[in-house]
């Protein structure tokens, strides 16, 4: 986690072992080992009271229904919960970028035919509400670009901490995660090119070369070493049909029984076998083959196209693509 | 439906009778009865089902998109592409909504889906048929789109005369009158149109036979051999015709340099401000006679090569997604942006890393990456490429949208629209070190220039000045 905290400087938790309790934005309490410092002054474990505002615009976040939730999981604090207009009232189903975006530049928007900046008008609206929380719990929109900034300007004025509670994707949360790890590259130098799948590959147990598939034409690209990390069923990494799962890419071996109704359980909640699909790797993360090899000898698999574990059942997604991402890093840099 | 599964007899006895007990669907009917039926029969138009099909409502386009960001009045990719075509589908009095055209074309949706839904063909389809069906050729708006879309035409009658066109065309009480009368907004500046057309010089210098032999010196420089099958046709578009001809100079030089003879084949637009405009026919036009110039080369193995990145886009994706012409697709799969071409195929990082530039060149650069470049995944290529060149320095100013895209920026009433969303380029711009711009695509280089008051420059200029004496 080292490595992560120094890509990611502006995540918390590296302070402790446990894991934080992060409150969701349907009121449940997520544990989690790393979380952004935006939500940090809304950790469950703390016993002030929060206030979470939710908008009447924006759906997705109902603070009333989070409040309940969160006082019937027995926090040790008390939560109220009010829904306010978002100043420049912005349309039902307006992106979280539209929101995130005035923010971050601070713009100018129009309150009750008045123009003025769009941070102190939405601080003004909360701060008729507070009444004495030491904090004040946001839907995860406050900022893009400068998350920092916002939350600085809104807890100056409010006198109270403020934080954001974590939504459904798309987040920006996690955009601005995958924003920090993209500049974490561009830093250490990698050439970086997507937007292009790859299709094709040469090699036997070895794998030469890789073909990159753009509007028909193929193009070739070489390295030492290569890591998979094309995503589970839903992310097409591992593809399925009537008789078979497969990788697509290298083709290599996914373990499933052979009798597609053993695929999965009656309930919907049970025990499906398809959530657990995946190549299965040796000690070094290189995909096997049914016979217990390699399947090449420098071709490595990190996160979600690994088999053998259930991420939504477990929430270990994000753990298990990060220790193998790293494990499968560093062993094909160590092959180099 | 046509894409139906066959009936499949070896599949039919197995399933549903596992030994658990627990679970007996009744046996799917794929007996001999099934009769595949065409739902919708031969129209001539792509089937675009598929593609709604994949679509499961992430909305990761919706975040990705530059429009949706600044005016919540736009719905977002995902309504203009996979909602409103199913509602299209169901409803046959369904009009395609007019927020269609709000929509930029920039295509960043294509990128950003994780499922491969065809966006930016469904707002293509979607924008003209809207403009097909719902707005009036006697309107202002229709013509004032179409003399946009058709710049070719314009700049054509501009480069007979082009000091009394570049005059006449940021005259102030002329640009009063096209704002009031056409809605081009008068906040702009037309570009200079160049004293001699790219295909003049071209001319002038000797065509493709001097080529040739500037080719062929170069590779007995290289040691490479003399027959050696290396021959480009350049897509040189309209842009580096008519006012930045010293773009398609540059390429012409950075390639011979390599040892490549280059060709110059009939061409007429590439189409991309005609599909933002919704003006397909018009783009058609030009598709019927750039395809079979470019396939005809290509099927001689002369690759086509674009220094304009929506040029390239627009040969490789738009085309084979909108149009079916014989040889299309070939085209698209052998027409590359001109810098990519050469990392396939030379070892043009070596090159660079060895090179040194001097005199205005040696700049820092503040890199904007085009839309149109980050779909053909070559966002990073220019920074990757010159961060390593001596002389000169390069900074990405990050990942958002100039906010022009082509014609968009021009029209009066998207014009604050356009310059909000370039507000974040423009401010990167500003905190970056450089004071030159640098970007591949012609309109995005208008607003950096427009936005920022900085000189902005081609990478292939850059490469020029690198590699060739």
């Amino acid at each position: 986690m080292e490595f992560f905290d120094e890509a990611v400087p502006h995540y918390r938790g590296s302070h402790t072992d446990r894991n934080a309790l992060v409150p969701t934005h349907g009121g449940t309490v997520k544990p989690t080992a790393r979380y952004p410092a935006s939500v940090s002054a809304g950790l469950a474990s703390e016993d002030r009271d929060v206030l979470l505002v939710g908008f009447d615009s924006l759906v997705d976040f109902d603070a009333p229904h989070a409040a309940a939730h969160l006082e019937a999981a027995g926090v040790p604090f008390e939560v109220r919960a009010v829904t306010v207009r978002f100043p420049g009232d912005l349309r039902a189903d307006a992106e979280v970028t539209r929101y995130a975006k005035p923010l971050d530049t601070d713009g100018e928007t129009t309150v009750d035919g008045r123009s003025r900046p769009v941070r102190g008008a939405l601080a003004e609206r909360v701060a008729a509400e507070l009444d004495g929380e030491g904090r004040v719990g946001f839907p995860a929109i406050l900022g893009d670009d400068r998350p920092h900034r916002v939350r600085a300007a809104l807890e100056d004025r409010l006198d109270a901490d403020v934080f954001e509670v974590p939504m459904g994707p798309p987040s920006l949360p996690g955009m601005r995660l995958e924003d920090a790890l993209f500049d974490a590259l561009d830093e250490a130098g990698v050439s970086i090119e997507t937007g292009n799948p790859v299709v094709d590959y040469d090699g036997d147990d070895r794998i030469e070369q890789v073909s990159v598939e753009k509007h028909g034409a193929r193009i070739p690209n070489t390295a030492d070493q290569y890591v998979l990390a094309t995503g589970g069923l839903v992310g097409k990494g591992v593809e399925s049909d009537r008789k078979r799962v497969s990788e697509p890419v290298f083709g290599c071996h996914v373990p499933h029984p052979d009798d597609r109704y053993d695929w999965f359980d009656t309930e919907a909640f049970g025990d499906h076998a398809f959530a657990r699909f995946g190549v299965e790797t040796d000690d070094s993360l290189r995909p096997l083959n049914g016979r217990g090899s390699a399947e090449f000898e420098n071709l490595r698999a990190a996160g979600s196209v690994l088999g053998g574990y259930d991420f939504p059942a477990e929430k270990s997604g994000s753990g298990v693509s990060i220790a193998t991402g790293y494990a499968a890093g560093r062993r094909a840099g160590e092959a180099v | 439906m046509s894409d139906a599964e066959p009936p499949d007899g070896a599949d039919a006895g197995s399933p549903g009778t596992d030994a658990g007990g627990e679970f007996d669907p009744v046996e799917p009917d794929t007996g001999e009865e099934f009769e595949p039926v065409d739902v919708f029969p031969d129209s001539g138009d792509f089937d675009l089902r598929p593609g709604a099909d994949s679509c499961y409502k992430c909305s990761t386009c919706d975040t990705s998109c530059p429009v949706a960001e600044v005016d919540d009045d736009f719905p977002g990719p995902k309504f203009q592409g996979p909602e409103q075509w199913r509602l299209k589908r169901t409803d046959d009095d369904h009009e395609v909504d007019d927020s269609v055209m709000d929509c930029s074309n920039c295509m960043r949706c294509d990128n950003a889906c994780p499922s491969g839904v065809p966006l930016s063909q469904m707002h293509n389809t979607a924008r003209g048929q809207y403009v097909d069906d719902r707005m009036s050729t006697l309107s202002v708006e229709y013509w004032r789109n179409r003399i946009l879309a058709n710049y070719r035409t314009s700049a054509w009658f501009a480069s007979k005369a082009p000091r009394v066109a570049n005059v006449a065309m940021n005259f102030g009480p002329a640009r009063w009158v096209m704002e009031k009368a056409m809605g081009i907004t008068s906040e702009r500046e037309f570009p200079a149109f160049a004293t001699e057309t790219f295909t003049e010089w071209w001319a002038r210098r000797g065509g493709a036979a001097a080529s040739r032999e500037h080719a062929r010196e170069a590779r007995e420089r290289r040691s490479e051999p003399a027959d050696a099958d290396k021959r480009v046709a350049y897509f040189h578009g309209c842009y580096a015709e008519y006012n930045t001809p010293e773009v398609g100079k540059a390429l012409v030089r950075v390639y011979e340099h390599f040892g490549y003879e280059v060709v110059v084949p009939d061409q007429g637009c590439s189409g991309t401000p005609m599909f933002a405009n919704g003006m397909l026919e018009d783009a058609r036009r030009h598709a019927e006679v750039n395809v079979p110039s470019l396939s005809a080369l290509a099927e001689e193995g002369c690759d086509a090569i674009a220094s304009c990145t929506s040029c390239s886009m627009a040969l490789r994706q738009e085309y084979p997604e909108l149009f079916d012409i014989e040889g299309i697709d070939d085209v698209a799969a052998h027409t590359f942006e001109s810098v990519e071409y050469l990392r396939i195929h030379e070892d043009l990082v070596s090159e660079v890393r060895e090179a040194e530039v001097g005199d205005d060149l040696a700049a820092e650069f503040a890199y904007h990456a085009p839309c149109h470049a980050r779909n053909q995944g070559l966002d990073r290529q220019a920074v990757e490429l010159f961060r390593d060149l001596e002389g000169a320095a390069i900074e990405d100013v990050g990942e958002s949208c100039s906010g022009i895209s082509g014609t968009y920026g021009w029209k009066d009433e998207k014009y604050e629209t356009s310059m909000a969303i370039g507000e974040e380029m423009f401010e990167h711009m500003h905190d970056a070190d450089g004071e030159t711009g640098m970007t591949e695509c012609p309109t995005c280089a208008m607003q950096m220039e427009h936005g920022t008051g900085y000189e902005v420059r081609h990478p292939l200029e850059l490469l020029e000045a690198a590699l060739v004496d």
